[in-house]
């Protein structure tokens, strides 16, 4: 062990000198030598300045720091430079080789649908409200204005749950043939302004094929508020075409019926397919039904405790189902069912 | 509903392009879902001209024609004994496809070529006629289509018709609509045969009447209202004429005689279902529409004996019931070949009795559809006299008496009041009053006058049952207006008052985070086979496999595995988001919860060649790390737990939130092992992360490989270790464990590096030693746990 300071500091810049020359092996024994924690040369120094007068602790202690950060940027150099002197000589590589991958997963084809449509519509001051799937008739049909014993129930052919007890007629629990009554629901709970769209999970007693799902999710938007018409019912779905298609859709409206909106319409665009000359997709019509939409009924309002005289609305509806299909040019429905792996992947992230 | 273009042509008097029509129709309402054109199998066909005919020099019934197609002269061995120069007949060339599906070739007939047939109407399909070619009255140059030609050239449109237009389920009504669209004019077409005019109804006295000695009456009014009836004698059940016939064909409807081909031709242009009774089978004879006595059998139409109920209306004679009103007549009251007399029916049923009705006796048919959507009742004596009108052109006999029509509660279609403000406020626009009256007019509405208070006053027609109140006048005008002529500019909007729904912000986070994770997601169906008495069954289920509502969604994503599987796929890696359900008291709403679930099997990453191939598959630990990341996510607030062989979240409230699972799956041999994970998605709003400084201090680290005795866990050693007050340890990890060696049997060592910082300065050495033995100290005494070597010489003190 070196008796003076002076020494120690000279013995060990000697031995930092020599860093540079060394193999593996050397560099490795003469890190634990110098800076091994029991009794490395340099921590054992460190440990001696306790012992000094106090006013030689602060030089001596900061040219050791600073003698063991040479020490460790020197080995740190070493240990590179020797690492990258093997790969040198292994540089007889095939870059052409694979890359090393990580699974990469992804979200749903149609909820990245969904998710599009839920942006556009984020964009245009909508908010996102959610509800039950499992409804009673009243909510799912009454207070949407849908007549009993009406051809308009045709048009739900709906899953009836059965949960025991007696229900009265009205109330019994039912799977939401729309997200329809999510609408009534928000109404009743949030005075106008009210914005929202509706994304959700729906039932249908249809059998399963290529193009019908038992189960399938639909997403519906509602705006209720002073001086909303049928004006704003057409800007804002076109500016949705827009957004969501492409700036140059062609987009019509035309009459249809649906109990809880009126007027009534259903939006098409230009056929995706065949860019409205005719082909077996749009029956040779040109044009692709999207949603449905209308102004909300003035009995849905009221039954919302919302005065139609005061206020007015708009609500529409689509498949993200089928807008899926149409995007990916997927034939069958139930391939959006399936979880296999090949199918899912191909969409990417 | 199908329709005819040439029985709208003849309404309208005017060709029509189908092309437009369909348009038209499309932007009216009503969408034309296909066209098909009549007697397609024919449009190969053309008029040929035969210029010059030949006996055949080597047979004696064949005769060698030259036929002219506009064009080219063709030779044409012809076996037809009625073949003459200078008269034209359906012409098939070579390569065109004939109706029963073969295509005409050229063909050697005794020694001579044929190039093409003439037919005669059997070979066309157009009659029984085989003894001939088909002579064609027509002049109409050679080579034109003989579609075009003959006036074949019919299209059959398929028009989608929404359920509030019954209006629409007749020619009459899409004519009214087109007329209203084109601005023109339109008119019933005339029956072609002669018949003598029949005189109007004759209202009866209360509910009941009498017309050619048949007594009417009406004993369930709520269910019929109105009851028209008239009796023909004398006349002759046989074929349809062509033009009767070819109307209905056009359509799709079967001819079958002149009675029923009348009320069909009826049902098709004007939407009312009528009904003819053999009048000697009719007991009484009377006709009376009333209630249906339970335990009633009626035989209908169809061979089928029905049983009614009290609820059901059932037109009965002085025996019993013989029809069940507004949807089937009766097998023994049907008009036969050889019926003389009949009673005509034109009835009113209401439209939701009859909508019960159907569905209860599973019978739905024209008329039925037709009421359930409401018939035009004050239409019903103009449908009856045309009727009437028809059958004495083309079975001839003699009405008997004047038609009667019962109609105990008589009643006008509803008026409305519409005010052209709220036609402002509703539709965005300004229309001017002489617009509003004018597309109201075009309707069929009368607008009976313009009081002082502003309002327009609105007689609907009687054929608009959908028209009951003001905001449905407003829809009429914005579609008499034309959506496309609204503007579509886009103006400036009050954002909604509402936030975005919590549980999706977190489904979304949950589905981004766990996409990352290297899982795809998948949507599967929520109908699954039940899972004990929590399970939600359906009443009406699609199978028995889908009877119930999932209780949870790690079943639905295992069918996938196997999905997988079967298409050899072997890395599987996949989770959803779904609601599942679970019952709740006796009549009450299932209880639901959005739940995250995923399951992996197979190697850990992707197959690299610097593996050499030998990726390891997922194991527990693999789905241990998803499973902390999932509840991360999907429920911050509770924390992961062991509980028997695998990992559990548990809730603040001490629930169980959520599970690993080791599956049991129908695998293949060279499958891996599937491990899965289900959390409940907890949808309150999440709390923002704040800011920690991060340190500007070093840390130091000291190593210690611990013993455990069987009964010792990892998390006891770190539990003890973070217990130690006063140590500035900041973390824990664990680097290795070994098991055997010079170990106890049922020992392992477990290595730890602890790294303790304090925030503020550097830690002496002499101070983390210091700490580093109270904690193995305190590590010793809580769980027993010796250190075996120990980095930075702590333990040898
Ligand atoms: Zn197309």
């Amino acid at each position: 062990m070196p008796t003076t300071r002076h020494d120690v500091v000279q013995q060990l810049q000697a031995r930092l000198a020599g860093v540079d020359s060394m193999d593996e092996a050397a560099l490795e024994r003469e890190h634990v030598h110098v800076l091994g924690r029991k009794a490395g040369l340099l921590t054992a120094a460190l440990k001696s300045i306790s012992q000094l007068p106090i006013e030689e602790r602060r030089t001596f202690g900061a040219e050791l720091n600073q003698l063991r950060q040479r020490f460790e940027s020197a080995f740190e150099a070493r240990r590179r430079t020797l690492s990258q002197a093997v790969r040198s000589q292994e540089d007889d590589v095939d870059l052409t080789m694979p890359a090393r991958t990580t699974w990469s997963g992804g979200i749903h084809p149609v909820t990245r649908v969904i998710d599009e449509i839920v942006e556009i519509f984020h964009r245009l001051g909508f908010a996102v409200a959610v509800g039950p799937e499992a409804e009673t008739e009243w909510l799912n049909f009454g207070a949407l204005n849908f007549p009993p014993d009406h051809p308009a129930m045709d048009m739900h052919d709906t899953l009836y749950l059965d949960v025991g007890g007696d229900p009265p007629e009205g109330e019994r629990m039912l799977l939401r043939t729309h997200t329809s009554p999510v609408q009534i629901r928000t109404l009743q709970a949030s005075p106008p302004p009210v914005r929202v769209v509706i994304p959700g999970t729906c039932y249908r007693n249809d059998t399963f094929d290529a193009s019908h799902a038992p189960a399938f999710s639909q997403i519906e938007g509602l705006a209720v508020d002073e001086g909303i018409t049928f004006v704003d019912l057409k800007a804002t779905l076109i500016h949705f075409a827009h957004e969501f298609f492409s700036p140059d859709t062609k987009v019509r409206f035309r009459p249809s019926f649906f109990p809880f909106t009126e007027p009534s319409a259903e939006m098409d665009i230009g056929c995706l397919l065949c860019g409205g000359s005719g082909c077996r997709a749009c029956k040779g019509s040109g044009w692709m039904e999207i949603l449905g939409c209308g102004m909300v009924h003035p009995n849905v309002l009221k039954s919302c405790d919302v005065d139609p005289e005061r206020y007015t609305g708009f609500a529409f509806g689509m498949g993200p189902h089928r807008i899926t299909m149409l995007r990916y040019g997927i034939p069958d429905i139930r391939m959006l069912f399936e979880g296999d792996m090949r199918f899912l992947s191909h969409f990417g992230e | 509903m199908n329709i005819s273009r040439k029985w709208l042509e003849a309404f309208l008097r005017q060709p029509l392009d189908t092309h437009d029509l369909t348009e038209r129709l499309a932007m009216l309402g009503a969408p034309v879902d296909s066209v098909e054109r009549s007697h397609a199998a024919l449009s190969g066909l053309v008029v040929g001209l035969v210029k010059d005919t030949q006996p055949h020099p080597d047979a004696d019934r064949l005769s060698l024609c030259t036929v002219f197609d506009g064009q080219d002269d063709y030779q044409v061995v012809c076996g037809a004994p009625n073949v003459e120069a200078g008269k034209s007949y359906p012409f098939a060339r070579v390569g065109t496809v004939m109706p029963g599906g073969f295509t005409i070739e050229k063909r050697k007939i005794r020694g001579l070529t044929s190039y093409g047939m003439l037919c005669s109407a059997k070979e066309l399909e157009l009659g029984e006629d085989a003894g001939g070619i088909m002579e064609l009255a027509t002049d109409a140059d050679p080579g034109t289509g003989f579609l075009e030609a003959m006036a074949l050239d019919d299209e059959c449109l398929e028009i989608d018709v929404t359920p509030n237009r019954p209006d629409l389920l007749g020619h009459k009504g899409v004519a009214r609509e087109l007329a209203a669209g084109y601005g023109i004019q339109f008119r019933l077409p005339a029956i072609e045969g002669d018949y003598p005019s029949v005189p109007a109804p004759v209202r009866a006295d209360g509910a009941e009447g009498t017309t050619g000695g048949v007594r009417v009456a009406i004993e369930d009014p709520e269910g019929c209202s109105r009851f028209l009836g008239a009796v023909i004698r004398g006349l002759t059940v046989g074929p349809s004429p062509e033009w009767l016939r070819s109307r209905l064909e056009a359509v799709g409807t079967r001819s079958i005689n002149n009675i029923v081909d009348a009320t069909n031709y009826v049902l098709m242009e004007l939407g009312q279902p009528l009904h003819a009774y053999d009048l000697t089978s009719l007991h009484g004879p009377a006709v009376i529409a009333r209630r249906g006595v339970a335990g009633e059998t009626v035989l209908t139409l169809d061979g089928t004996e029905r049983t009614v109920d009290g609820d059901m209306t059932v037109i009965a004679d002085e025996d019993g019931a013989i029809g069940i009103g507004g949807v089937m007549g009766g097998e023994t009251t049907e008009v036969r070949n050889s019926t003389r007399d009949i009673f005509l029916e034109c009835a009113s049923f209401q439209p939701s009795r009859i909508r019960r009705t159907r569905s209860t006796l599973g019978l739905s048919t024209d008329a039925s559809f037709r009421f359930e959507r409401g018939v035009d009742r004050w239409a019903a004596p103009d449908a009856l006299r045309r009727c009437l009108e028809i059958i004495l052109a083309t079975a001839g006999g003699t009405l008997d008496g004047d038609p009667v029509d019962v109609w105990p509660e008589p009643t006008n279609p509803p008026r409305i009041f519409l005010r052209p403000a709220r036609v402002r406020q509703v539709l965005g626009e300004e229309i001017p009053w002489e617009a509003l009256e004018q597309y109201l007019v075009a309707i069929g509405a009368t607008v009976v006058s313009k009081p002082d208070d502003g309002r327009m006053a609105v007689d609907v027609p009687g054929w608009r049952p959908d028209l009951r109140e003001e905001i449905d006048l407003v829809e009429e005008v914005a579609r008499m207006h034309g959506y496309q002529n609204f503007s579509s500019e886009l103006r400036p909007f009050r954002v909604g008052s509402l936030p975005d729904a919590t549980s999706d912000v977190a489904a979304r986070a949950v589905r981004r985070g766990l996409s990352a994770e290297g899982l795809y997601e998948v949507v599967t169906m929520p109908m699954h086979r039940g899972e004990g008495a929590e399970s939600v069954p359906l009443l009406n289920p699609l199978s028995a496999e889908e009877a119930f509502l999932r209780r949870r969604l790690i079943p639905g994503l295992v069918r996938e595995v196997e999905r997988n599987w079967a298409q050899g796929v072997r890395d599987i890696r996949l989770f959803e988001v779904g609601t599942v359900f679970r019952m709740a008291g006796p009549g009450e709403r299932p209880e639901e919860e959005i739940h995250v679930a995923g399951l992996i099997s197979g190697r850990r990453h992707p197959r690299h060649w610097t593996d050499g191939g030998h990726s390891g598959d997922c194991d527990q630990w693999d789905v241990a790390a998803l499973f902390r990341r999932a509840v991360a996510l999907a429920n911050p607030a509770a924390t992961v737990q062991v509980e028997g062989g695998s990992w559990v979240a548990v809730s603040a409230a001490g629930s169980v939130v959520g599970r690993t699972e080791r599956i049991d799956a129908d695998a293949p041999p060279w499958a891996a092992p599937v491990y899965g994970f289900e959390v409940v998605l907890d949808p309150a709003e999440r709390q923002s992360q704040r800011y920690r400084a991060l340190p500007e201090t070093p840390g130091s680290t000291r190593d210690v490989s611990l013993v455990l005795h069987q009964d010792a866990t990892a998390e006891a050693v770190e539990t003890a270790i973070r217990a130690t007050r006063g140590t500035r340890l900041e973390s824990v990890e664990v680097l290795s464990e070994f098991r055997g060696g010079d170990l106890p049997a049922g020992s392992r060592s477990v290595a730890f590096r602890l790294t303790f910082r304090d925030p503020e300065r550097t830690l002496r050495d002499a101070e983390v030693d210091k700490a580093f033995r109270r904690i193995l100290q305190a590590v010793q005494q809580q769980v027993g746990v010796a250190p075996r070597a120990v980095d930075g010489g702590a333990a040898e003190e």
